[in-house]
C-alpha cells in the first residue's frame, strides 16, 4: 500500500482510498516528504468511534498533486513539532478541538478557547478556559519589562492580544494569543449541505471572500463532478486578482501611515477603494460577496462592462503607481523598511510561512503554480530578486503582484469569451468522500478539506487560512526587532484574525 | 508705556492664537496629501469639546496624575510671560531669563513625565523614558544655541539679536547653524515627524503621545492647549534667533513677527509632508547633530568672531 493518496488540486476521492497508517510511518513518512519539498497544507484530527483519525494533507510542488494519508490514535501521539515547527499550530489546534495529545509539543497552549468538541482540552479542566489566559512566556531581570497589547487595539482593527518580553526597546520574544473572533465556522459547516454554506465559508476570512468562496465552490464542484466553465473561471480569477490588488494596495497605504508618510498614506487609501468598487462593479459587493456559486459565478461580464473597468484601470493605475514610487523613492521611508522584520528563508521553510510573506522571504511558494486550480487562468509569475524577508521584501513583493495581476486583468479583459457563467451543479453530496482544493489568496495559500458523512451531509470541513501558517512568522520576525517597528512588522504581513480563529 | 501694552495685547493675542498652530500644520499636510484636511480651527472645536467631557482617572494612580496637566500649563504660560514682541522685551524680563524660559518648559515636561510613571501602563512608561531620552540630548542642543546668543549680545537674555550680528558673514552663518540647531530641536520637542508621529494611533511607536494616553476631557484639554501654547513659544524663539533687531515700528514689527511664527509652521507642516519619520536609534543622532552644530557655530563665534569680550 502507498504512503500516501495523490489527489488534484479541487477533486475528490473515495475516504476508503486514504491509507491509514501506523503512528511510527505517518510520522516518519510525513517527516520525511516535508523535508523534501512539499509542505503542510493542512493536519486535522475526525472522531471516528472511540479513537480519532489525523489526516495529512501534503503539497507537493513539484508534481502539482496534493499527498494525503492518515492514521488513528486513541488520543495520544508522539508530536510531530520538534521535527516539524510548521506543525506546532495544527497539534495545539487538535489538542484543543479534541483533546488529542501530542506528547513532547513544546509549546502546547490553547489556540482559540473554545469548549472541545470530544474530550477535553490537556491545558485545563474547565469547559472552556477564559479567553487570553495562557502562561505566556516570561524573562525576568532588573530591566527587563512585559508589553501587553490588546486584545482591543486603538485602530479599527479585529482583536488579538500581543505580549512583548522586552529589554529597553529591545523585544526578545512576542507570543500572540488569538481567538477572540472564534466563531465555529468549521463546526456550523458540518451536517447537512444547503445554499448557506458556500456563504458561511466566504466569511472564513472578509477580506478573502472571493478565495473563500473560490475553495468551497471548487470543493462542492467536485463532489458534484461539475466543472465551471472557462468564462466562470476567468470572472473568478479576474475577481482574485482585484481582491489581491485592493489588499495589498490598501497595506501598502497603511505601511505608508505607520512610518508617518502622508501622500502615500492617503492617495493608497482612496485608491484601495477604487479597486474594491471595481469589484463592486463586477457583482454589486465591494468585497465580491455572492459573486462566486458552486458551478461558476452569479454575474456574467458583459463586454461593456469589461470595456469600463478597463477603462477604469487605465485611470487608476498611473496613479496607483505614482503613489507607490512616492513611497519606494524616499529615502526615509526605505531606512524605516530596510533591515526591519526579517524571517530568513530558512526561518520561513521551517515555520512553513505560505503566500506573500513566504515569497518575501525567498521562498518559491505559490499555489498558483504548484497545484493549479482546474488550468485557471492566472498571472505571471513574480521575480523573487532581493527577497530578504524584511518589511521592505513583504512590501516590494505586494508591489510586484500588483504589476503582475494589472497586467494579467487587462490581459483578460481584453480578450472576449463566449460560453455560459455558469455550469449545471446539482447540488450531489457523495458518502464517504475526501475533497480539498486549494487557492491563492492574496496573504498566501488558502486550504478547505472536506470528508463527506451520508449522502448529502459534511461530516469534517476544515479550513486553513494564510494567516494560520503565518502568524508564528510574525512573531518571530519581532525578536530581536525594536519594539516600536512592531506596527510596520505586522502591517506588512497583515494576518487575518478571524481567518486564524474562525 | 505705549510699549507695555502693546506687549500685553500681544500676550493676550498669543493665548488666544496658539491653537491655531496645530490646525496649519494640519492643513499643509492635508494640501500635499490632496485632501481638504480638517478646519484650522478644529483645535479651537476640539478644547471646547473637551472641557464639557467627564475623565477616567486610573486606580493605580496617585495624585500626580490629576496634578501634572495643571502644573504643566502653568509653567508653560509662565515662560510665555517672558517671550519679547518682536522688539519689545517682555516688562518681565531680567538678566539669564532664557535660562529660565528653557527650564520652565523642562519643568512642564518634568511634570508629565511624572504624570505618566503615576498611572503605572507599561505604555506610559515606554513614553516616558523616551521622552526623557531625548530631551536630555535636546538640552545639550539648547546649551550650545544659549552659548551662541551669549556670544553674540554679551547676555544671556531672551531678545532680538542686534542687527550689527546679521551683517558680519561669520556670525550671520553662526546665527543660521543655530536656527538649523534650534528648528531640530523644535521639531523634537514638539513631537513632530521625523521625531515623532503627533497623529499615530499605535501606542508602541509614540513617545509624547504615549504619557498622555491616560488622559480625557478637561485634562486633555489642558495639555493640547499646553501643546499648542509650547509650538508657539518654540515658533516664536525660533523667529527670535532669525529676525534682526531693527526699529520699523510696532505694527510692522508684530506683522513680521507673527508672519514668520507662521513661515515656521508651514515648514514643520511641509517636512512632515515629504518625509517618514526616524527609527528611535535615529533621533538620538539626529539631537546630536543638532548639538553639533550648536558647537560649530559657537566654534565660529568664539575663533573667528572675535570671541567673548
Amino acid at each position: 500500500m502507498d504512503l500516501f493518496y495523490k489527489l488534484s488540486n479541487g477533486t475528490s476521492a473515495a475516504l476508503s482510498l486514504i491509507p491509514v497508517l501506523e503512528e511510527q510511518i505517518f510520522r516518519s513518512s510525513v517527516i520525511e516528504t516535508v523535508n523534501a519539498g512539499s509542505r503542510i497544507e493542512s493536519l486535522f484530527a475526525m472522531p471516528e468511534g472511540e479513537n480519532f483519525r489525523i489526516f495529512a494533507i501534503l503539497l507537493n510542488p513539484k508534481e502539482h498533486v496534493l499527498l494525503i494519508t492518515s492514521m488513528e490514535t486513541a488520543g495520544t501521539y508522539q508530536s510531530l513539532t520538534p521535527a516539524l515547527p510548521a506543525a506546532h499550530l495544527f497539534e495545539r489546534e487538535m489538542a484543543e478541538q479534541y483533546g488529542i495529545v501530542p506528547e513532547g509539543h513544546p509549546n502546547l497552549k490553547a489556540v482559540r478557547f473554545h469548549e472541545s468538541y470530544a474530550g477535553k482540552a490537556p491545558w485545563t479542566n474547565e469547559k472552556a478556559p477564559e479567553i487570553g489566559m495562557i502562561d505566556f512566556i516570561t524573562m525576568r531581570g532588573e530591566a527587563a519589562h512585559e508589553v501587553a497589547v490588546g486584545p482591543i487595539h486603538a485602530g479599527v482593527i479585529e482583536p488579538g492580544h500581543f505580549r512583548f518580553q522586552c529589554m529597553g526597546e529591545d523585544v526578545y520574544s512576542l507570543e500572540i494569543s488569538l481567538g477572540y473572533q472564534h466563531r465555529g465556522i468549521e463546526k456550523m459547516m458540518e451536517g447537512k449541505v444547503s445554499p448557506r454554506t458556500i456563504r458561511m465559508a466566504e466569511t472564513a476570512a472578509g477580506d478573502s471572500s472571493i478565495a473563500e468562496a473560490t475553495a468551497c465552490a471548487a470543493i462542492l464542484e467536485a463532489l458534484d463532478e461539475t466543472v465551471p466553465s472557462a468564462k466562470a473561471r476567468r470572472i473568478r480569477a479576474i475577481a482574485l486578482e482585484l481582491e489581491r490588488i485592493a489588499n495589498h494596495v490598501g497595506d501598502l497605504g497603511a505601511l505608508a501611515g505607520d512610518v508617518a508618510f502622508l501622500p502615500t498614506a492617503s492617495f493608497c487609501g482612496r485608491i484601495r477603494g477604487e479597486y474594491l468598487n471595481m469589484t463592486a462593479e463586477l457583482c454589486g459587493n465591494r468585497f465580491g460577496r455572492n459573486l462566486v456559486v458552486p458551478g461558476g459565478v452569479k454575474f456574467d461580464l458583459e463586454p461593456a462592462r469589461a470595456e469600463k473597468i478597463l477603462k477604469w484601470i487605465d485611470r487608476v493605475y498611473p496613479e496607483l503607481k505614482n503613489a507607490l514610487d512616492l513611497m519606494f523613492d524616499c529615502p526615509t521611508v526605505l531606512d524605516r523598511f530596510e533591515n526591519t522584520g526579517a524571517v530568513r528563508r530558512e526561518l520561513a521553510k521551517d515555520l512553513g510561512l505560505v503566500g506573500m510573506a513566504g515569497r518575501a522571504s525567498g521562498l518559491l511558494i505559490d499555489t498558483r503554480y504548484d497545484l493549479p486550480l482546474n488550468d485557471d487562468p492566472r498571472p505571471k509569475r513574480i521575480s523573487l530578486k532581493h527577497c530578504t524577508g524584511e518589511v521592505m521584501a513583504r512590501a516590494h513583493v505586494r508591489y510586484r503582484e500588483i504589476v503582475t495581476s494589472h497586467e494579467f486583468i487587462i490581459r483578460m479583459l481584453q480578450e472576449e469569451l463566449q460560453g455560459e457563467i455558469r455550469s449545471e451543479y446539482n447540488g450531489k453530496i457523495p458518502a464517504d468522500k475526501i475533497a480539498v482544493s486549494v487557492v491563492e489568496s492574496w496573504r498566501g495559500e488558502l486550504c478547505h478539506a472536506v470528508i463527506t458523512g451520508t449522502e448529502g451531509t459534511f461530516r469534517r470541513y476544515k479550513i486553513t487560512d494564510a494567516s494560520f501558517h503565518n502568524w508564528t512568522g510574525l512573531a518571530m520576525a519581532l525578536r530581536g526587532e525594536q519594539i516600536s517597528n512592531f506596527p510596520i512588522c505586522n502591517k506588512s504581513f497583515n494576518l487575518s484574525y478571524c481567518g486564524h480563529d474562525l | 508705556m505705549n510699549e507695555t501694552i502693546y506687549w500685553i495685547l500681544w500676550l493676550i493675542a498669543s493665548f488666544i492664537l496658539c491653537p491655531l498652530l496645530p490646525g496649519i500644520i494640519n492643513k499643509v499636510k492635508a494640501f500635499f496629501a490632496g485632501r481638504k484636511g480638517p478646519s484650522i480651527f478644529q483645535l479651537y472645536y476640539d478644547l471646547f469639546k473637551l472641557l464639557k467631557k467627564g475623565s477616567v482617572i486610573s486606580n493605580t494612580s496617585g495624585g500626580l496624575l490629576k496634578l501634572a496637566p495643571c502644573v504643566s500649563l502653568a509653567a508653560i504660560a509662565v515662560a510665555a510671560l517672558l517671550l519679547p514682541l518682536g522688539i519689545v522685551n517682555s516688562p518681565l524680563s531680567f538678566e539669564g531669563d532664557i535660562i529660565v524660559f528653557f527650564y520652565l518648559l523642562g519643568t512642564a515636561r518634568l511634570l508629565t513625565v511624572w504624570g505618566a510613571l503615576d498611572t503605572g501602563s507599561s505604555f506610559e512608561g515606554m513614553g516616558a523614558s523616551r521622552e526623557m531620552q531625548f530631551s536630555a540630548l535636546a538640552e545639550a542642543a539648547i546649551f550650545g544655541i544659549i552659548g551662541c546668543i551669549a556670544a553674540l549680545t554679551r547676555k544671556c537674555d531672551l531678545t532680538m539679536l542686534p542687527a550689527t550680528a546679521f551683517s558680519g558673514s561669520i556670525s550671520a552663518v553662526a546665527i543660521l547653524l543655530c536656527a538649523l540647531a534650534f528648528f531640530i530641536v523644535l521639531l523634537m520637542e514638539n513631537c513632530r515627524v521625523p521625531a515623532d508621529d503627533p497623529n499615530t494611533h499605535l501606542e508602541l511607536t509614540m513617545i509624547h503621545e504615549a504619557m498622555i494616553l491616560d488622559y480625557a476631557g478637561p485634562d486633555l484639554a489642558l495639555i493640547l492647549y499646553g501643546a499648542s501654547l509650547k509650538l508657539w513659544l518654540f515658533a516664536s524663539f525660533f523667529v527670535i534667533l532669525l529676525f534682526p533687531a531693527i526699529q520699523v515700528g510696532l505694527l510692522i514689527s508684530s506683522l513680521l513677527f507673527i508672519g514668520g511664527i507662521i513661515a515656521t509652521v508651514v515648514a514643520v507642516g511641509i517636512i512632515e509632508s515629504c518625509m517618514a519619520r526616524y527609527r528611535f536609534i535615529k533621533v538620538p543622532q539626529m539631537l546630536i547633530g543638532a548639538f553639533g552644530l550648536s558647537l560649530i557655530s559657537l566654534f565660529f563665534l568664539i575663533f573667528f568672531d572675535g570671541g567673548i569680550k
